[in-house]
């Protein structure tokens, strides 16, 4: 057990693509870290640079009090989880399990005595015999954590270890990471682009986008002030409603309608307002006064029940901007409806339109 | 539809009978006397000489041949076909690893070498090479007709192929634990190519075993004649008698076509599969 | 080559090592020494050879003899592929569409693919024989006089016709793995879309079988021009007398036999650049097929 640090971390490829862009991260002892973004936001990169599977071009990497920059993977002290499990299809679960151990010549009785372990707590110990193909996918899932287990390394890096699952299986394996991390207390690193599976498992997250690290924070943290649009849109889900605000020595005012009013005390020409689909309500009539909060008037394109709520995609008359509002299950309400909606001041947040950086009021 | 299954059926039955009944003649003529053959042409009922034809042919020195009978070919055939299948499976395993899994300054040339041989077939180049076989001392010997053979690249070809479907986190999964590169290729690679070991080895085997030209020029010493090199032989003697041993040609023919054929026949999933992709 | 590579400096050439030398030695060398001799003239008792620039490719090509054999080669080719692959085709279709019996069908027609080139020769020349082939027999009664070994046309048919014998298996499981590979979904959304099977075998599985027809044309055109010497060696009982040869026929026998060393070393030559393109298209065509896939 140890902590990671990154510092100012770069990846070059050839031909001058800079997948990562000068990251830095101090991982703490026992900490869980998700790194997540969209495809391409560098975050396997950043993951495989920690494993020592990529070079890296320029920062230093550390694991515990040593650098490893030029340490090969196998004595990094690290286990990895991937993908697709990546399971010597030839060999039997145990063997599997124990592959690592044999190769750094570990006592026999010892490597028995780990794998045995490791298959008690992921209750694999039925299968020690077969061979990979002979599991199902959850299974499998759960010996590509054992093999990562049984070398009680100072960290645990998982690749997006969850994909190849179904919906329910996903749902389950999430949880039992989260129960066999906090209960091993191992450091760990996890890359996924699956925003539920990121605010659920994560101590901190870590949003990444276009190689540069966009916040770090506790998830709920992240979600209640995302430091950017790209955070904004990315974390939460359905997404938060992004709208168009002018400024000008008037004040200010939506694009889409007058239900906005207030100082512009930032000077800018331009801001974009976020709200969230869940906070907002329905309201008989606008309050009209627009200070202590944002009215909107919209126009109900499709209802979407899902059950436990249900979610309405309108649209602005005026400008044809779309929007998304939660309300309660079983409402009803008609295609081409107009409604009135009320966001309170604490759930309305600001960006600037051209970087697109949250501004605190 | 039942009347179009009909037709499949019999245009079905009547491959099955180009392909077969040449074979199956030539089985049974086999079973009768020369005299009897030279007489009335091929035969469509088993003779009375049962597999005496055979027994000439493995075990009498002398009939197309003057010193060894059909045993020693068989032995020989042998020798070229596993010789080979082997040799070749060895040979391209390590090359196409080195191809497909190092970094290395000089690799693409390599690469180019290895598969510009893809592009002359040993008939085009035969006299070059039977010289220098014969300036390396190499004729009338097993290496001599089984090395030149594995100049092409088809087998690494075929591994390179197959290396490059192999997961990369298969690899980083292996390096994490801490294997290296000789370990890796034993531990990991090797054991998950037995099946493509097995249908090359089959495709090369049937391919050693075939193979005519070459040993016509290498050996001319009979002690190491392969039964395929043994035809040859017999057209020597054919033209020149005045009844022709048919019945000892036709079980030379069966004898010389039995062992591949049993081999494909028996693993023709794993053959089938190896020959399909190898050739893509 | 790969995402994931190792990184040594010597193992790779180790590795490498055994290839490479079988490929100096027994390919690199030979092909360079062809292609040396070829414009060489070689002195028949063995005393040296003189440089004759290109004379040797001059005197094969404007050879009469030449030019008839590279004939009857293209027309051998044309008739050997032609055949094979449409018989393997029409085979491969009714083998795909049966129930009952796919798999013994399967085996009976392809386990000619073990027999080597001379023995199919040799059971030709056995059927084809003038004193006990059954065929003659059988077109004599049609009033055809066939002479194996002495008409140049007859004996140009029993070689197509073993060639073609041997040559079907290969197609046949090439053809019927790649029927096999056309999804069950496109095929029922034919069905569903078209009526008739002959017009859905054109409109949908042909169209998708040609990446493999394309690629087995090439595969066909190396056999009928390389594969075959045994075949023919045999058919001919190694004397060709005025009989019709393939070019690699030719080569062997002007080499061997003729003792014309810079002649067939032309030859030589002139067909290693036949191959060469013929691999080109082959390569374009895997290159293809990869991505099809």
């Amino acid at each position: 057990m140890s902590t990671i640090t990154l510092d100012t971390v770069r990846k070059v490829y050839a031909g001058d693509v800079e997948a990562v862009k000068g990251v830095s991260i101090d991982i703490a002892d026992g900490e869980f870290i998700v790194l997540v973004g969209p495809s391409g936001c560098g975050k396997s990169t950043l993951l495989r640079m920690i494993a020592g599977l990529e070079d890296i071009t320029t920062g230093e990497i550390s694991i515990g009090d040593r650098v490893v920059n030029k340490v090969d993977p196998a004595d990094r002290d690290i286990a990895m989880v991937f993908q697709n499990y990546a399971l010597y299809p030839h060999m039997s679960v145990y063997n599997n399990l124990a592959y690592g151990l044999k190769n750094r010549n570990m006592d026999k009785a010892e490597i028995d005595r780990r794998v045995k372990e490791a298959a008690r707590i992921l209750e694999i110990g039925d299968y020690l015999d077969r061979k990979p193909r002979a599991l199902s996918g959850g299974q499998r899932q759960r010996v590509a954590m054992g093999r990562a287990i049984v070398r009680e390394p100072a960290a645990f890096l998982f690749d997006e270890p969850l994909s190849n699952l179904d919906a329910k299986l996903r749902v389950q394996m999430r949880v039992e990471i989260k129960r066999l991390q906090k209960g091993l207390g191992t450091t760990s690193v996890y890359v996924t682009h699956d925003q539920l599976e990121a605010m659920t498992l994560a101590d901190r997250l870590v949003v990444l986008n276009g190689g540069n690290i966009e916040q770090i924070g506790a998830p709920i943290d992240v979600y209640d002030k995302p430091a950017s649009t790209f955070v904004a849109s990315f974390i939460g889900s359905p997404a938060m409603n992004l709208l168009k605000v002018k400024g000008d020595e008037n004040g200010l005012s939506l694009v889409s309608g007058k239900g906005l009013s207030g100082a512009n005390a930032f000077g800018k020409s331009a801001y974009t307002l976020g709200i969230r689909p869940e906070h907002m309500s329905v309201v008989e009539a606008p309050k009209g006064d627009g200070n202590s909060g944002v009215d909107l008037e919209i126009k109900v394109n499709v209802l979407e029940p899902v059950g436990a709520e249900s979610y309405i995609y309108g649209e602005f008359a005026e400008s044809g901007e779309e929007i998304v509002v939660r309300v309660e299950s079983h409402s009803t309400y008609e295609p081409g409806q107009t409604l009135f909606l009320r966001a309170e001041p604490k759930d309305v947040h600001f960006f600037d339109a051209e970087t697109g950086a949250r501004i605190e009021s | 539809m039942k009347r179009l299954q009909i037709w499949d059926h019999v245009i079905l039955l009547s491959g099955v009978f180009f392909m077969v009944a040449p074979v199956v003649l030539a089985f049974i003529t086999s079973t009768h006397d020369a005299v009897t053959i030279y007489r009335s042409g091929l035969q469509f009922g088993f003779g009375d000489q049962g597999l005496q034809a055979y027994e000439d042919v493995l075990f009498r020195a002398g009939g197309f041949t003057k010193e060894v009978n059909g045993l020693v070919m068989l032995k020989n055939s042998l020798i070229l076909g596993l010789g080979f299948a082997i040799g070749k499976i060895v040979i391209s395993m390590l090359a196409a690893y080195a191809i497909v899994y190092f970094r290395f300054p000089m690799a693409t040339f390599c690469f180019w070498i290895i598969f510009s041989t893809l592009l002359l077939p040993l008939e085009v180049r035969i006299l070059p090479s039977y010289e220098i076989v014969q300036q390396l001392g190499m004729v009338n010997t097993y290496q001599g007709l089984i090395v030149p053979l594995i100049a092409s690249a088809t087998g690494t070809f075929f591994f390179r192929q197959f290396f490059m479907s192999v997961p990369d986190e298969l690899t980083e999964a292996a390096r994490i634990d801490g294997a290296g590169p000789w370990k890796f290729f034993i531990d990991i690679l090797v054991p998950l190519s037995k099946t493509m070991m097995a249908a090359i080895f089959i495709i090369m085997f049937v391919y050693g075993w075939n193979q005519y030209l070459w040993p016509t020029l290498i050996t001319t010493d009979e002690s190491f004649f392969t039964l395929v090199r043994g035809i040859k032989q017999i057209l020597q003697v054919w033209v020149g008698a005045q009844i022709p041993d048919y019945d000892q040609i036709m079980a030379m023919a069966i004898l010389a076509m039995l062992p591949p054929v049993i081999v494909v026949v028996i693993f023709q999933s794993w053959f089938v599969k190896g020959l399909v992709e190898s050739d893509k | 080559m790969k995402k994931v590579q190792f990184q040594s400096r010597l193992i790779p050439y180790l590795l490498l090592l055994p290839q490479l030398g079988i490929v100096g030695v027994f390919f690199l060398w030979p092909a360079a020494e062809a292609v040396r001799s070829s414009f060489y003239l070689e002195d028949p008792f063995g005393f040296g050879s003189t440089f004759v620039g290109f004379d040797n490719f001059i005197d094969t090509v404007t050879s009469t003899d030449y030019g008839r054999v590279a004939r009857f080669t293209g027309v051998f080719t044309f008739f050997v592929t032609a055949l094979s692959l449409g018989i393997a085709l029409l085979l491969a279709v009714k083998a795909d569409k049966v129930l009952r019996g796919a798999s013994s069908y399967k085996t009976l027609l392809m386990w000619v693919y073990a027999v080597a080139p001379p023995v199919a020769g040799l059971i030709g020349i056995l059927l084809f024989d003038q004193h006990v082939g059954p065929i003659v027999d059988l077109v004599a009664m049609f009033g055809w006089e066939m002479q194996v070994g002495v008409s140049y046309s007859d004996t140009a048919i029993a070689m197509v016709v073993a060639a073609v014998w041997k040559q079907v298996p290969v197609n046949f499981i090439f053809f019927l793995s790649g029927l096999q590979g056309i999804s069950k979904s496109v095929q029922e959304a034919a069905s569903i879309d078209c009526r008739s099977g002959f017009r859905r075998f054109w409109t949908v599985t042909f169209p998708l079988l040609a990446p493999t027809g394309f690629f087995l044309l090439i595969i066909n055109i190396t056999y009928a021009f390389f594969d075959t010497f045994g075949i023919i060696d045999v058919i001919l009982k190694t004397e060709p007398g005025n009989n019709p040869v393939t070019l690699v026929y030719k080569v062997y026998l002007d080499g061997f036999r003729g003792n014309d060393l810079g002649g067939s070393s032309a030859q030589s030559v002139i067909l290693m650049a036949l191959v060469f393109i013929l691999t080109i298209i082959q390569f374009r065509l895997i290159e293809r097929r990869v991505h099809y896939t």
